[in-house]
């Protein structure tokens, strides 16, 4: 087996810095991140507050800590049911292929032209804000990718010798499914999973920055950002300082997804 | 002939797809809490008021006959009323939509000389150190929170610097281009990388084909079968990704327009979202799907022109 690329490691290194920041949050956080202070409010950045301040007094260093929770929180539990349900949509029609790979593939062709975001928008629109029904669009509408992966994976692999091979010995389909079709299709699912949890955090961010999230005065980066987004001027560091941990834990899984794809093609 | 022919074949072939699509918007809607009528008149309507729009809008009848009166009423460009404008949804689109589309063709324009320029750069020295730096700044720009790179450069370049407008859309072209710059140019950031990418991808799968090898062998320079052969063939699959792409953008100008504040068709959809005025969210989704579908039969029509081997 080849050395991992450094890339690769550089960004496993980075999410797991991230993932102790979120489990130390109540060691590393100075203040109590909803803790209103009216004597110190739009303090910069400083020794008393690393971050500064907001304008209510709350420290910004120990909120962009505790927003480590939230963000590892939407990212990766968020891929979780779009992939599960795209890899076996996916998987399913790429084997069997026929009318439930049609089916299949015309599911994918409306959801096509939907801006992806928008769509998040106009489901969380109907359900409510939060972020549990940000998890629901992404259910509904994050398996799309993760179908097409699994399905373009499965096509080859059904024509492969050992899934002929097993199908001969007289295995039954679910089992070859889940024994020999889902474990060899696995690389390319978890490569995107990488970028797709980046994005997730990304949007996770941005429906609170639009106010369609958690409600304030979760310590969440996108509603900090927005808040941070009417002092920009005179307080820039509200806002600049969640963005960037945002971008931080962002190059992190997308450093893990390019180093992958990297180092699975130089094995192949 | 085969053009007309290509293009109704297409168009056909489009047909289940705008119906899904409105089926997709339609169960939006029907799945909204609330009266829709009760939020469209408000509490002070007669009975007699409210009937009358329950029996336009088909709203006591069977779900299915209430879909097929969804269709008949769009197909008549009847999209429903804004409740907080009072004005039909397709009045407040039209006048939104254009801003829109003036943002996503900047943004395209803004694109695509440097997505150029970094791929071929990137696809002549592969996994050379310039290779290496532009891959990164890819995985930068793909962990970038675009709101946050809009308020950082509305900040500097509007605020401190004044050499742009940090909102609005301004009244003349020149005024659209300058108060759109910052706004293209932070969806741009953000689309660079992705295409960036594929064009690369592109230009390395076709540099490895035989022609190349017999335009070096005949004695043609490096540049020359570059130029001449390997980027205009690498082209096909980025226009393929055009439609996507667009896609992309009018998702990213909901994000953009709302920092900003221009008068788009993604901060019509915020701000309808956040006022609870579902026909107007649904409309909204509903153009740029259509939007989204257009773009990708225009693109398949141009990759059909451009590559005899693409058919129906």
């Amino acid at each position: 087996m080849r050395r991992a690329p450094a890339l690769l490691v550089a960004g496993i290194a980075i999410v797991a810095a991230w993932g102790l920041v979120a489990l130390a949050a109540p060691f590393l956080a100075t203040h109590d991140p909803i803790a209103i202070n009216f004597e110190a409010l739009l303090q910069p950045p400083g020794d008393a507050n690393y971050f500064g301040t907001d304008n209510t007094g709350r420290d910004v260093f120990s909120r962009v800590v505790y927003g480590t929770r939230y963000a590892l929180y939407i990212g990766l539990l968020g891929v979780l049911a779009p992939m599960a349900i795209g890899m076996t949509i996916g998987l399913v029609a790429g084997y069997f292929g026929g009318w439930v790979d049609a089916l299949a593939m015309r599911l994918v062709d409306v959801a096509v032209p939907f801006p992806f975001f928008v769509l998040v928008l106009a489901i969380v629109a109907v359900l409510g804000p939060g972020i549990e029904n940000y998890f629901i669009a992404l259910a509904l509408v994050g398996w799309i990718g993760y179908a097409r992966l699994a399905r373009a994976e499965a096509l080859v692999l059904r024509q492969s010798e050992f899934v002929l091979a097993a199908r001969t010995m007289g295995f039954s389909h679910p089992y070859i499914l889940a024994r020999h079709v889902l474990p060899n299709a696995l690389s390319p699912v978890v490569v995107y999973m990488m970028t797709d949890i980046t994005l997730v955090i990304l949007f996770g961010a941005a429906l609170g920055f639009l106010g369609m999230g958690a409600p304030p005065p979760t310590p969440e980066w996108g509603i900090m950002i927005a808040e941070g987004s009417f002092y920009i001027s005179t307080a820039w560091w509200i806002a600049f300082f969640p963005g960037l941990a945002m971008v931080m834990i962002g190059v992190g899984f997308a450093l893990i997804g390019d180093g992958l794809a990297r180092w699975l093609r130089l094995r192949a | 002939m085969p053009l007309l022919r290509l293009i109704l074949a297409r168009l056909v072939q489009a047909l289940p797809v705008l119906l899904g699509v409105s089926l997709v918007t339609f169960v939006l809607m029907a799945a909204s809490p609330g009266d829709p009528v009760r939020l469209l008149v408000g509490d002070r309507a007669t009975p007699e008021i409210i009937a009358v729009i329950r029996e336009r809008y088909g709203l006591d009848e069977p779900i299915l006959t209430r879909y097929l009166v969804y269709l008949k009423n769009l197909l008549q460009g009847d999209m429903g009323a804004s409740l907080r404008y009072r004005v039909p949804v397709t009045e407040l689109i039209a006048s939104h939509y254009p801003v829109t589309l003036f943002l996503v063709l900047y943004t395209i324009v803004l694109s695509l000389p440097p997505v150029v320029a970094l791929a071929v750069v990137s696809a002549r020295n592969q996994g050379g150190l310039a290779d290496q730096a532009i891959r990164l700044l890819g995985v930068l720009g793909l962990a970038v929170p675009v709101f946050w790179l809009a308020l950082l450069l509305s900040r500097f370049f509007g605020v401190t610097l004044k050499w742009f407008p940090v909102s609005g859309f301004g009244d003349t072209p020149l005024e659209h281009l300058h108060h759109l710059f910052l706004p293209a140019l932070s969806t741009a950031i953000w689309v660079v990388p992705i295409l960036v990418r594929n064009l690369r991808a592109a230009l390395l799968d076709e540099m490895g084909r035989d022609y190349v090898t017999t335009g070096l062998s005949k004695g043609l320079g490096r540049r020359a079968v570059f130029r001449a052969h390997v980027f205009p063939n690498s082209l096909l699959p980025t226009v393929n990704l055009f439609g996507i792409i667009v896609a992309y953008l009018l998702g990213g100008s909901v994000i953009v327009e709302s920092v900003y504040a221009v008068p788009g068709m993604g901060k019509l959809m915020v701000e309808s979202i956040l006022a609870r005025d579902y026909y107007v969210v649904q409309g909204a989704t509903l153009v740029f799907a259509l939007t989204t579908i257009l773009v990708m039969l225009a693109t398949d029509l141009i990759a059909a022109r451009l590559d005899p081997r693409v058919s129906a």
